[in-house]
């Protein structure tokens, strides 16, 4: 019996279409439009102007406070303007627009092509290069890497759990990194495990990457402390507390961090990128995103720069089909489905998927028939459409006593559901709702401390 | 390109679970029990089932286009498995208009009053029955002897084992009678084994899960002990499996949780062998799962699913 | 016969023991509550929509009570009749606030605003908001799925089918603002009703630059300030490329609405515009010369109107 998490979960098709598929260069595009909140917590402030002259790694908005990251230039040219784009949901939001002439980079950035093993940094050292690096968690949630390194001094840290395990359906950009990079990320693992000071990292990889498994552990091998852990292909494994249950059996209490278990989660893709932040002082300026789609010609795993058009990568992979009725920026589960294809590659950016038109549309909504799907589906144990209900009717109160606020918006349960109701649509509205007051009444209650 | 794309909020693929999908399986569950009722009872068999059947399907639709004006959900199978349970609970020498009272009644009080599918609170097979049971209960008791393969109403009827059991009569029966469905009774709940192959296709096809039969079964075994009646004999005779396995399950009566599921079960199974034991009829099944549907939503309000890191301890 | 005289008496018995329970019972358990909050909560429309601020009207009866003055206490549903009833009850003054009413501030029609993509979720705006800025360009207009008229207890605001934006209708409509919490994008305003309904406001509230908005809708202010430099009475402010017209400041000559170069700023319950606004100066002056019969039938217009709308004051304050 391979390893999993206990509770729910599902196992959509897999249409790892991209698989095996080398990762490839893209081009520089003409123009580049790099967002100044690409992180969770405040955006960074821009640090240029108009006119100015950058190079590929340079500094171009600093972090504004401590849950924020630095953002670099991923291309060398003159800073066109900052003005506020649409982003990938249409809102508009401040970003560096900058003319792209030539492809300097800075000359700190080490940029061959030998691996370095070595260490040389200490613990706090490390840490200041994430930070400075803008490292932010590259599985789609960009929690900056520095915060979750530095844990409350309540908490020790015991184990690094790194997910390779890419459990959304098309995405193949983690598999394929392990597979070209798996030395690297072996180093990165390292850093990690001695920036918060551990001697031990577990690598969860699913059942379905058999190739990565075992070029991983025959690389691990060579690495002390660190092991692979196969687990059984289930959806949403790569949650991180469900990631935690899946490899080192214990689970996050409801409402508390994750470093509670001792353990810290990281992703392959930042584990690589704190390899390259690290070793050779590369900042975090591009990332491997899978372009796929059933409807796709090409399939393909590209490493772009931040900032390059969508349309670009979707054009590189054939173009966009003329049937398409949805493109994704991210996986199916829980990737955001944009209103065009203007939007441009961010550090979070995993992948872009393309649906076609009848795949896309949702089917007719009918009544709960109360089958109790979503409840096993469940992977935080929850009471979906019971939850949809109450939050439909605004009761936001007994929303909150049934734990809203626990929901990973995994979507296994729209995903599950005979009826087609729209579960999810109704609990992050509900989980809005109810965080907001939780705020308030925190906010409320501030003073009288 | 010229279309728009579309927007909504993820997932944006869905398993494919549909709710007629459930039901025809459901449907294709209760095949081996329906291949022995008509094996066992003949032409009666199929007289019962055909018009519990038709009936149901043409209440629900005339129902939805006449009165409630509302999109017509035939094809969803639910009317038809309301009508193959409903037959399944009634005598195979039933006269037709009797039966059709008991589908009128499933269909347009326990289930379209109460706002259609997912919203009744009473399985509707199960409410037809039992006032069909209350109204006409000389019809709904006299149960033809197996194998008159040819008969309808003419056919000469016997007891039951469970009303042999109960009025201390001789017993003409034997286990593997119970078994195959050798015997007097309800269409559908003579044969323990077809019933059971059923059960184990739905389980594979994860269309229920094995708590609320499972518990059932544990209650009867354990309480016929208490009680001092046989436990082989109470778990095989009368409805008790086809209650267990088909009508307990029925998504929209029986509770959501687990945790739930196992109280109602374990209740179910209870309340069977008392009513069988200390009451009136020899047949507890279907009062007790309606008794116990009641309990469902209070059921739903208490027993919470158990969550993620609620009762493990770390370590 | 002497079934009958048991039954009566036993009936008789049982009853009186269950007063003299229910007696007891109700003394222990009486709680004091202030006589004036049930005659304070009498008076008050019974709707229980919130819009005071209150859950319900016994919320706002308790508060009225308890509060030292009735500043700031204000039954939108009763307005100012109802407060003054309030205000005698508990012998307090009356704050004086003018009748307001609901203005949507978008007028981004399905002809002006051009969709750019579809949405294909649940049918609410709060969602929808959630997911994404919007089917069109404009990221800051209405998403037209009918929150707001989800949430409105008088039956007063309407998705338009046609414009699929909502229209208020101003009859029905109380001003308690459950619409105005219940719309994500913050386009509908409390404003006040003006003189004889009249009002002129900015029908938008997009952000962007001026291209940009005029890109995404026909119809949307892009922030140009011609109708600032017009108004006389400095009641006009842009801020972020969107004007904003202060009520308490506007004096309703419409000045702006002619120069506005997108149609964005409207002005409604006003009677028909004169054929020729160079005429504009001598409608107050009138009378003498025939040509002026034009004139002097829109004016005609207006003070029936005048006239059926103090009566309507009138009435209200009557009742």
């Amino acid at each position: 019996m391979l390893k999993t998490f206990r509770l729910g979960g599902v196992h959509p098709a897999e249409n790892k279409l991209s698989a095996n598929k080398k990762i490839e260069q893209m081009e520089l595009p003409s123009q580049v439009s790099i967002p100044l909140g690409q992180h969770i917590g405040a955006p960074a402030t821009a640090l240029v102007k108009k006119g100015d002259t950058v190079k590929v790694g340079t500094l171009i908005a600093q972090a504004t406070g401590f849950v924020s990251a630095n953002i670099h230039s991923s291309v060398s040219g003159t800073v066109a303007k900052i003005d506020n784009v649409p982003d990938a949901s249409g809102n508009n939001r401040p970003s560096i627009i900058i003319d792209v002439q030539g492809d300097e980079w800075e000359e700190t950035i080490d940029r061959s092509e030998t691996i370095e093993k070595e260490i040389k940094l200490d613990s706090k050292q490390i840490i200041d290069k994430i930070k400075e690096c803008g490292i932010v968690g590259l599985g789609g949630a960009t929690f900056p890497t520095h915060v979750k390194l530095m844990p409350p001094p309540a908490f020790k840290a015991e184990v690094i759990v790194i997910n390779g395990v890419e459990c959304e359906p098309y995405l193949t950009s983690d598999h394929e990194l392990m597979l070209e990079k798996a030395e690297q990320i072996m180093i990165g693992v390292q850093i990690l495990m001695k920036a918060v000071n551990v001697n031990k990292a577990v690598i969860g990889i699913e059942n379905n990457k058999k190739d990565a498994i075992e070029l991983m552990s025959n690389v691990a091998a060579s690495y002390e402390g660190i092991t692979v852990q196969p687990l059984k292909v289930k959806y949403p494994q790569g949650g991180e507390k469900q990631l935690i249950d899946a490899v080192i059996s214990r689970q996050v209490a409801s409402g508390a961090l994750p470093i509670s278990t001792g353990a810290v989660v990281q992703n392959v893709g930042t584990a690589y990128a704190v390899y390259e932040a690290v070793q050779k002082n590369k900042p975090l300026f591009e990332r491997v995103v899978t372009v796929t789609g059933k409807s796709v010609k090409n399939p393909i795993n590209v490493l772009a720069r931040v900032g390059t058009p969508m349309n670009m990568l979707i054009e590189k992979a054939g173009g966009l089909p003329e049937d398409t009725g949805k493109v994704i920026s991210g996986g199916p589960m829980m990737g955001k489905a944009m209103p065009n294809t203007n939007s441009v590659v961010v550090k979070g950016c995993s992948g872009i998927l393309v649906i076609k038109d009848l795949e896309a549309r949702r089917k007719e909504m009918s009544d709960c028939i109360r089958c109790a799907k979503c409840l096993s589906a469940c992977p935080m144990g929850l009471n979906p459409t019971y939850l949809m209900r109450v939050s439909e009717l605004a009761m936001y109160d007994e929303a909150e006593s049934n734990h809203i606020m626990d929901c990973i918006e995994c979507g296994s349960c729209s995903f599950t559901c005979p009826s087609n109701r729209t579960l999810l649509d109704y609990i992050r509205l509900g989980k809005g709702k109810v965080g907001a007051i939780i705020r308030a009444r925190a906010a409320a209650n501030a003073p009288k401390k | 390109m010229n279309n728009k794309l579309n927007v909504s909020l993820s997932p944006h693929v869905h398993s494919g679970n549909t709710v007629s999908g459930a039901m025809y399986g459901v449907l294709i569950a209760l095949i081996p029990a329906l291949c022995i009722s008509f094996w066992v009872f003949g032409l009666g068999a199929v007289i019962v089932t055909l018009t519990s059947v038709v009936s149901c399907i043409f209440f629900e639709y005339l129902i939805q286009t006449i009165i409630l004006k509302k999109k017509v959900t035939i094809t969803d199978g639910s009317a038809a498995l309301t009508g193959v349970l409903l037959a399944f609970n009634l005598p195979s020498n039933l006269p037709i208009w009797i039966i059709i009272i008991g589908a009128l009644v499933a269909i347009a009080v326990a289930k379209l009053s109460f706002g259609g599918l997912g919203n009744n609170i009473f399985n509707p097979a199960l409410v037809g029955r039992v006032f069909l049971l209350i109204s006409f209960p000389v019809q709904m008791t006299s149960w033809p002897k197996p194998g008159q393969l040819t008969a309808y109403t003419d056919a000469v009827t016997a007891a039951t084992p469970l009303a042999e059991m109960k009025f201390g009569l001789d017993h003409s029966f034997q286990i593997q009678d119970l078994l195959l469905g050798m015997t007097g009774g309800s269409l559908g709940e003579v044969s323990a084994i077809a019933l059971l192959l059923g059960f184990s296709f739905m389980l594979y096809k994860k269309i229920i899960t094995w708590h609320i039969p499972v518990s059932i079964f544990v209650a009867v075994v354990v309480m016929s002990f208490v009680t001092g009646l046989n436990p082989i004999e109470q778990l095989l005779a009368g409805g008790l499996m086809l209650g267990a396995i088909f009508m307990a399950t029925d998504y929209v009566t029986s509770p959501m949780t687990t945790r739930g599921m196992v109280i109602y079960g374990v209740a179910i199974g209870c309340l069977t062998i008392i009513i069988r034991k200390f009451g009136v009829y020899p047949e507890g099944m279907s009062f007790a799962i309606l008794i116990m549907n009641a309990f469902t939503p209070l059921i739903n309000t208490f027993v919470k699913p158990k969550r993620f890191g609620e009762v493990v301890k770390n370590g | 016969m002497n079934l009958i005289l048991i039954a009566l008496i036993t009936l008789g018995v049982i009853g009186a023991i269950g007063a003299v329970i229910l007696y007891f019972v109700a003394q222990k358990f009486y709680v004091y509550e202030d006589p004036r909050i049930e005659q304070v909560e009498q008076v008050l429309p019974q709707a229980n929509c919130g819009g005071c601020g209150y859950p319900g009207c016994k919320g706002f009866a308790d508060a009225c009570v308890k509060a030292d003055s009735l500043e700031g206490l204000f039954c939108p549903v009763g307005g100012a009749v109802v407060m003054g009833k309030v205000a005698s009850i508990l012998g307090k003054e009356v704050v004086e606030s003018e009748p307001k009413v609901a203005v949507v501030r978008c007028n981004g029609t399905c002809a002006a605003r051009p969709k750019t993509s579809s949405y294909d979720g649940a049918k609410s705006c709060a969602i929808a908001s959630n997911t994404f800025a919007g089917e069109t360009g404009c990221s800051f207009g209405c998403l037209g799925f009918g929150d707001c008229e989800v949430s409105c207890s008088f039956d007063a605001i309407h998705i338009n089918e046609e414009t699929g934006l909502p229209v208020v209708d101003e009859e029905k409509c109380t001003a308690c603002g459950s619409c105005v919490k219940a719309c994500p994008k913050f386009i509908i305003e409390l404003r006040a009703k003006g003189k004889n309904n009249r009002r002129v406001f900015v029908s938008c509230v997009n952000k962007d630059k001026g291209a940009a908005a005029k890109k995404a809708c026909s119809n949307a202010c892009i922030g140009c300030g011609k109708c600032a430099k017009e108004c006389p009475f400095d009641a006009i402010t842009i801020e972020n490329n969107l004007a904003y017209i202060d009520y308490n400041k506007c004096k309703l000559c419409r000045k702006c609405v002619d120069v506005c170069p997108t149609g964005a700023i409207h002005a409604i319950n006003f009677p028909p515009r004169k054929p020729k606004p160079a005429e504009t100066p001598s409608e107050n002056t009138v009378v003498a010369g025939s040509e002026k019969k034009v004139s002097n039938e829109s004016t005609a217009i207006k003070d029936a109107q005048s006239k059926v709308s103090s009566e309507q004051s009138a009435e209200n304050s009557s009742n």
